[in-house]
């Protein structure tokens, strides 16, 4: 009993790194080539939506990098005293509109999403993805072409608030949800091939920006700024990009 | 000396899982003050959750029971080929982590899944519905039902449905006058940890029928909504769930024919 117990306690020296659900193909890539150059490191990756990393940051989760999804829930970790230094701007990301190819509720433009009976999923309200959503879905509602109960006939069609932006993206690819808010970089070329992509007018156009920071408590201090360097560094960049992601700066 | 070293490891080994199993328990329950918890437990988002979730949990077991008896009947008294298959499928539920029960729901009754078309043809969508909820109720839940209603009906002795038959009961007499009455403690049983079970479901739930508050959002996955935002919230929905699903189980075993939790055989009694 004491060697399964000794065993499930002993953790070996990894790097942990707590990033937002959106990151997650950007970062996997990353990690290979940084293990690459490195074999001796580890890096293990939790994606979550950034509302569940700040709470799992503050009841003392062994975290050495954070990265999210927007400067709210960085600056809610700050206040809670779980980051070192100052965060660091590295990505930004574009919001987009998506349905199933199939178009099952005959999506043709921006303004369809408020015909009644369109099943549209959103992340919720306390997931950056969920916010960036009803900004847009609100800024639009103030655009030329656009009836002024927009947003509330829109938010009337939401069926489900999911807990991350790759759940919305996958009820979209499944066909299950008529349309759903995603980033653009949550468009792979698995999603791509099984959705269409709308893209917002620039007067809703709501960009995205994704701060890393090390946390606090890190035992790994060494590592993870490693990682954070190699995120900020031009080839980590250039990871981002390939993913879809704007450039941070 | 040998039986000290015994005593002190059974107590070791007692007390271990009692802190594992219990202290979450109380964690949540010392968390809120009474105070504080009753404001949590009055905010509209509790009580819509509590509602959809008595709603549907309770849908759930009638389900459970009207589509469960004739398996079990059928597990119980009958022998047939293909019997341990269906006795398995039953079962998988149990170990199956919920979260694939969700998406093999969702590529089975999904518009998109398998029997999607056919659904459509009958107007019926499922994803993002309460039904969808029941549904993923229902998959979770029927194997605590069927394995104790089968263990019932099954430990009720032949001589009892062959003397009505004898007397001349048709089979649907027998059935309902003579062997359910016999099996009733193990499906009544059967039917508290389905609906204990149902309460609890999340992972099927989010995942086939989305979280819409009002619609979907049963109280696991208003817990875990709360969870994200609102602390006090999800910790007095907890607490709400720990003393539901602790009475249901209470109430089994205080419950005249109380001994018959968790499947145990019930014994035949005369009347």
């Amino acid at each position: 009993m004491w060697l399964v117990l000794a065993l499930l306690l002993q953790q070996p020296k990894h790097l942990a790194v707590y990033a937002a659900a959106s990151l997650s193909d950007a970062f996997n890539e990353m990690a290979d080539s940084l293990q690459r150059r490195d074999p001796d490191l580890h890096i293990d990756f939790n994606f979550a939506g950034s509302q569940v990393l700040v709470l799992q940051l503050g009841q003392g989760a062994a975290a050495d990098v954070f990265a999210s999804a927007d400067d709210r829930w960085m600056q809610t970790a700050r206040d809670s005293g779980l980051i070192d230094g100052t965060p660091q701007t590295f990505a930004r990301n574009r919001l987009v509109v998506i349905v199933p190819k199939g178009n099952p509720a005959r999506i043709g433009k921006l303004q369809d999403l408020a015909r009644s009976g369109v099943k549209l999923v959103l992340a919720a309200d306390a997931v950056p993805a969920g916010r960036y959503a009803r900004e847009a879905i609100f800024r639009l509602a103030w655009s030329a072409g656009y009836p002024p109960d927009y947003s509330r006939r829109v938010l009337a069609n939401v069926v489900s608030y999911e807990e991350n932006v790759r759940s919305v993206a996958a009820k979209v690819q499944l066909g299950e949800a008529d349309a759903g808010f995603v980033y653009v970089s949550d468009v792979t070329p698995a999603v791509a091939r099984q959705v269409r992509r709308f893209d917002l007018p620039d007067t809703a156009d709501v960009i995205a920006s994704y701060p890393i920071a090390l946390v606090r408590h890190s035992t790994n201090t060494e590592a993870a700024k490693t990682f954070i360097d190699f995120v900020l560094s031009p080839s980590g960049q250039a990871v981002l990009t390939k993913n879809r992601f704007l450039p941070g700066r | 000396m040998k039986l000290l070293v015994v005593r002190v490891a059974l107590s070791a080994a007692v007390a271990t899982l009692l802190c594992i199993l219990a202290l979450p328990m109380i964690s949540l329950l010392v968390r809120l003050s009474p105070r504080e918890l009753l404001h949590q437990l009055a905010q509209p988002v509790v009580l819509t959750a509590l509602g959809l979730s008595l709603e549907t949990s309770i849908a759930t077991t009638a389900l459970v029971i009207v589509l469960g008896l004739p398996v079990a009947y059928l597990l119980a008294t009958k022998e047939f080929t293909g019997k341990r298959v269906l006795q398995t499928l039953v079962e998988i539920p149990i170990v199956l982590p919920p979260t694939v029960a969700g998406v093999g729901l969702l590529l089975a009754f999904g518009r998109a899944g398998l029997a999607g078309g056919a659904l459509k043809a009958l107007g019926i969508e499922l994803p993002f519905t309460t039904l969808a909820v029941v549904m993923a109720q229902v998959f979770v839940a029927t194997p605590f039902f069927i394995s104790a209603a089968t263990a019932g009906i099954a430990s009720v002795e032949r001589r009892y449905t062959e003397a009505a038959a004898t007397l001349g009961a048709t089979p649907g007499y027998g059935f309902f006058r003579v062997l359910l009455p016999l099996a009733l403690p193990s499906v009544l049983a059967g039917a508290a940890m389905s609906w204990a079970r149902a309460l609890g479901e999340f992972g099927a739930t989010i995942t086939f029928a989305g979280n819409l508050p009002g619609r979907t959002q049963t109280m696991p996955l208003a817990v875990y909504t709360a969870l994200q935002n609102d602390l006090a919230a999800a910790v007095a929905l907890s607490v709400l769930l720990v003393i539901l699903s602790f009475t249901i189980l209470l109430g089994l075993r205080f419950a005249p024919w109380g001994a018959a939790v968790g499947g145990a055989p019930a014994r035949p009694r005369g009347r």
